[in-house]
């Protein structure tokens, strides 16, 4: 950062690389607080970026998807589908005689696959013990720290159809 | 009376700053990370004083390590 200095006729190489054994002190000390501020400097970057994709973030279009038949899964079972595209898993359990509920496959940790467990009645992550509420994907135990996302669902006719995904107080 | 050696000077402003940066740097990190989670959570509110403080933090820090440059360069020059 040659323009944060004084005028000087020393050469700046001259700074950085001192002949003097007293001066590296220095020289080390004024080189590591700039490593310091550039990553201060990213750190900022970062901040920034989540700024712009927060503000140019594009509302996501959601298909209406069949998901499965009223009758598919028995209560307690569960049956994984992918929502809204291929790639973005989703686990659909059967809660009572009339209640569904889906969330997204994905562990908000580290996106392993979540689970049903019938034991506990709850969705578990295998990788590192995260476990989350089968009524709304709260973050029951583990290193987690957010919600599943929540596939809303509606029935029509004999099946169960998919109309969002929902993270947080987001669409 | 000055106690300590010339090539000494300074030596201690210069650690304290670095010091201070250090500190600052943690909790900028630590914003990062929460207005990350909260990005991802679904709240994008937490973005913007997230991202104006954290520049500030930068600011802040530039003006630490401009500090550190004067006096080494002042220190060495003599």
């Amino acid at each position: 950062m040659k323009w944060f200095r004084r005028p000087s006729n020393t050469p700046l190489w001259k700074d950085e690389f001192s002949v003097f054994t007293a001066d590296e002190r220095y020289v080390n000390r004024r080189q590591f607080t700039k490593f310091l501020t550039l990553t201060s400097l990213a750190m900022f970057a970062g901040n920034v970026w989540i700024l712009l994709r927060s503000w140019f973030h594009k509302q996501p279009q959601f298909p209406l998807q069949a998901v499965a038949r009223l009758d598919e899964i028995g209560v307690g079972g569960s049956k994984v589908f992918s929502y809204p595209t291929a790639q973005d898993p989703c686990i659909l359990v059967r809660t009572a005689e009339d209640s569904y509920v889906a969330y997204s496959q994905k562990c908000t940790h580290l996106s392993c696959a979540v689970y049903y467990s019938r034991e506990l009645n709850q969705l578990a992550c295998p990788c590192h013990n995260g476990y989350f509420a089968l009524a709304d994907g709260a973050v029951l135990q583990g290193p987690p720290r957010r919600p599943l996302p929540r596939v809303v669902l509606e029935q029509k006719g004999g099946e169960l159809v998919a109309l969002r995904v929902e993270t947080g107080g987001r669409a | 009376m000055n106690q300590h050696p010339p090539q000494n000077r300074g030596l201690t402003a210069i650690d304290g700053a670095m010091f201070l940066i250090v500190i600052l740097l943690i909790v900028q990190i630590w914003l990062l990370s929460a207005s990350l989670e909260a990005y991802l959570a679904g709240h994008s509110e937490a973005a913007l004083p997230g991202a104006i403080i954290s520049g500030v933090i930068f600011l802040v820090c530039a003006g630490l390590y401009i500090f550190v440059d004067r006096i080494d360069s002042s220190v060495r020059r003599e």
